[in-house]
């Protein structure tokens, strides 16, 4: 048996570790990698930037802790620059087990704003977390008509008319842009009865696994930008000018990548070498 | 950190742990963690749609605002329980047909218009773009392309006429560009996979163990 015949036959445990301990030193050890920014991050970024102070975005979070990876510096990028241009912020968790966490996301946001300008956020005055309900494509028509309809109250059991913010916001029509972190197909919801029924600008911010199937709206106009897994969450941490997790992720993803190359490599050589002997069986 | 905190990461840590010892084999520790995590779903989604969507929304109205109407969609709702006994479980189709009926209706007209309708003019609006006067050359290329393939995956779906000849020579080419399609999908699927184990090693390093604190 040679070498390409051993690699063929390995154990899948090998590999694991192999990437496993890639990861590890990688992590530890200090170095950078450049991250060009796409046209499509680009866009999201340029199309919030222009916003001016007091206008509102829908920040629609709907992911749970299994996207929380990818997902997660998304949304505190894309928290950070409304915070720092004094965007209003709407925001919405339509996934069951995403409103805790989307809550702790807020609440990370508003800490990091106060510790760079010493600006404390306020609940209802800069932003308004709205919470969970479930049928989200039913929530998303209701909202358009007034976020009143589904969310009486905030998530904290204010009600929304007592709050200085919501008193200028009945509907879609009062937000400037949707922005959609998903790790579902709430994506096709907003798309479709969001997008689709009440023609609100739409760019979204999904997983890896999600990214491709999500092109082809962005190609139609349907949306305006896409961020694709912790790529697009790198590219906007770069953006906002605050490298995180994501851009940290990035690097040590190139070195994931270069091991699995070289294991799908090792392992066709393995398979073609292998594969007279077998009689050329698949 | 507050001891809350720490103890929270330390149990995390754990758990984390746990599931990934199933990468060696299967062991109790990813059993109990597992089954932790339905349990502790399960729990959560239904405290959650107790006080976000029972109470504010049904028992709320019904029984301290006085809103009788509300009893309507409370009926239809507990009338899909009668599924859990077989003398009753027929009772269960008239609420399920309401909600069928409704969502079919909101559905059908706006998943055509987003998922067919703007998808087709997005592909037809292509040759209409490349006939504008300051199409640049890339433009044109990157339309060729796009219709290239879109026509050539529609013609590998086309099973009304052998796949010979001509339409066997595109339906090939249509091959090669859902391949194309595929394997994007692959490599973006791998990103996503190694992007939640580096989050994990991430957390273990430097949240749990304190690595460069």
């Amino acid at each position: 048996m040679n070498f390409f015949e051993k690699m063929f036959a390995i154990d899948r445990r090998w590999v694991y570790l192999a990437l496993g301990l890639a990861i590890l030193i990688s992590l530890l050890i200090p170095f950078s990698i450049p991250i060009p920014i796409s046209e499509e991050a680009q866009n999201i970024y340029d199309y919030v930037d222009q916003l001016e102070p007091g206008q509102a975005i829908h920040l629609a979070l709907d992911y749970d802790p299994s996207t929380l990876a990818e997902l997660h510096p998304m949304t505190l990028a894309i928290l950070k620059q409304c915070f720092a241009n004094d965007v209003d912020v709407v925001i919405t968790a339509l996934h069951q087990f995403g409103p805790g966490m989307a809550a702790a996301a807020i609440d990370t946001a508003v800490a990091r704003h106060d510790e760079l300008t010493g600006e404390q956020m306020e609940s209802g005055e800069d932003y308004v977390f709205l919470g969970y309900k479930p049928y989200p494509a039913l929530i998303i028509l209701g909202m358009g008509q007034n976020y009143r309809i589904p969310f009486p109250a905030d998530y904290y059991g204010v009600m929304l008319d007592s709050l200085p913010m919501m008193q200028d916001i009945q509907n879609y029509d009062d937000v400037e842009a949707i922005i959609n972190v998903s790790g579902t197909s709430a994506t096709d919801w907003w798309i479709a009865y969001g997008q689709g029924r009440y023609n609100v600008p739409l760019a979204i911010g999904v997983t890896g696994v999600m990214a491709t199937d999500y092109y082809p709206y962005l190609q139609t106009g349907q949306i305006f930008g896409i961020l694709g897994g912790l790529k697009g969450a790198a590219e906007y941490e770069t953006l906002v000018g605050t490298p995180g997790k994501a851009v940290d992720g990035m690097k040590v993803q190139i070195v994931a990548h270069l091991i699995i190359i070289l294991f799908i490599v090792i392992g066709n050589i393995g398979y073609f070498s292998t594969r007279k002997r077998r009689g050329g069986a698949v | 950190m507050d001891f809350m905190t720490s103890v929270g990461v330390w149990v995390a840590a754990f758990l984390t742990l746990s599931i990934f010892s199933f990468l060696y084999k299967d062991n109790p520790f990813y059993k109990f963690a597992e089954h932790l995590m339905v349990g502790v779903s399960a729990g959560y989604w239904v405290i959650l749609l107790f006080y976000n969507v029972l109470l504010p929304d049904a028992i709320d109205p019904l029984f301290t605002e006085g809103k009788w109407y509300y009893i309507i969609p409370l009926i239809l709702g507990l009338l899909m329980w009668t599924r859990l006994f077989k003398k009753t479980a027929w009772i269960s189709r008239y609420p399920l047909a309401f909600y069928l009926g409704i969502a079919t209706g909101v559905a059908i007209p706006l998943e055509m218009k987003a998922k067919v309708i703007e998808q087709l003019y997005g592909s037809v609006g292509l040759v209409a773009q490349m006939h504008e006067m300051d199409a640049g050359f890339g433009t044109v290329i990157n339309n060729v392309v796009i219709l290239i393939g879109v026509f050539s995956s529609l013609i590998y779906f086309f099973f009304s006429k052998e796949h010979t000849g001509i339409t066997g020579r595109v339906s090939q080419v249509g091959i090669g560009v859902l391949m194309i399609g595929f394997g994007a999908s692959f490599g973006f699927t791998v990103m996503a996979r190694v992007s939640l184990l580096i989050e994990r090693v991430q957390f273990l390093l430097f949240e749990w163990l304190k690595f460069g604190a």
